[in-house]
């Protein structure tokens, strides 16, 4: 017994062909640098973290298929509510943990 | 075969389905928020090395890019079978199944034999606070690649014995939201851990 209820799924080959071009420079790059070393160590530190972020939005937008016209706005929220979450809990640990090391050091 | 925009479906069906995409969606942000605590304790630990060996000493650039490539081949791939479900070709969204499951997989047996290495080496979890950290965040990771991994298999036998349906359908979306949201994880491992270990 087959259920014949569809759901509109509407998925393009274009935007996963674009994200994976642009995944694949925003890789490149970074593994490069590290190979090759030819940027200075702070350099490539903060290139890595730029495009790491630049990375994360590509997949979002063309792979999750997350934008501000579709995407239910509760989806949204959790998102921005996660972002805040992983900000206060990454960014408080290393600001305590590391100011603690500074101080055992002095 | 029929396509799935061809295929009727009442208000309160469709309703359902995106009451479950939201659940699911909650427990990705809940899961991140998982992957952000192992990411902070990561950075914490990193620099304990306990005398043993350091990143610089136990990472490989090329492995790390070989598992890179294979997790975003897998995520375009992945994209590939969804373009097929939304056309209705059940060949096509099982081909791309496997071939999505093979690159998982072959990602998985990097990592395993990286791990399985490093601890020949003596390099394990119990060696330093370094490593102890290493292997729960990459460990964690791999773990979940390994039951999408499961949930292909599962998906595919859907497929293959109930045909595109729309709860077939529904369930391969919120399987894609999983693989992708891997694929993000995956690119802060390797910009966070590998190659900073490597620099």
């Amino acid at each position: 017994m087959e259920v014949k209820s569809g759901i509109p799924i509407e998925r393009t080959l274009k935007p996963y062909l674009i994200g994976l071009a642009l995944a694949v420079v925003l890789t490149a790059i970074p593994f490069g640098l590290v190979a090759t070393g030819a940027l200075p160590r702070q350099a490539t530190l903060i290139i890595i973290a730029v495009f790491a972020v630049a990375q994360i939005i590509v997949h979002l937008t063309f792979f999750l298929h997350i934008d501000f016209k579709t995407t239910p706005r509760e989806n949204l929220v959790a998102l921005a509510f996660a972002l805040v979450l992983i900000f206060i809990m990454v960014g408080g640990s290393l600001w305590i943990m590391f100011d603690l090391y500074h101080r055992m050091m002095v | 075969m029929t396509s799935v925009a061809d295929m009727t479906v009442s208000p309160r069906d469709v309703e359902r389905y995106e009451e479950k995409d939201f659940g699911f969606w909650l427990y990705l942000m809940s899961d991140a928020v998982i992957f952000a605590c192992l990411f902070a304790t990561y950075l914490v630990m990193v620099g304990n090395a306990a005398g043993g060996p350091t990143p610089k000493d136990v990472f490989e650039l090329d492995r790390a890019a070989a598992e890179t490539a294979l997790l975003l081949l897998s995520s375009a791939t992945f994209g590939i079978a969804a373009v097929a479900l939304s056309a209705g070709e059940r060949g096509k969204v099982l081909l791309w199944l496997a071939v999505t499951f093979l690159l998982g997989a072959g990602f998985i047996y990097l990592e395993i034999d990286e791990f399985a290495g490093m601890i020949a080496e003596g390099a394990g979890p119990q060696r330093s606070g370094f490593l102890s950290a290493f292997f729960t965040l990459v460990g964690t990771h791999g773990l979940h690649v390994t039951v999408g991994l499961c949930w292909i298999l599962v998906m595919m036998g859907q497929v293959y014995f109930k045909g595109i349906t729309a709860p077939v359908a529904s369930r391969l979306m919120r399987l894609g939201l999983f693989w992708h949201f891997l694929d993000i994880i995956w690119v802060l491992i390797f910009s966070v851990v590998y190659l900073p270990g490597l620099l």
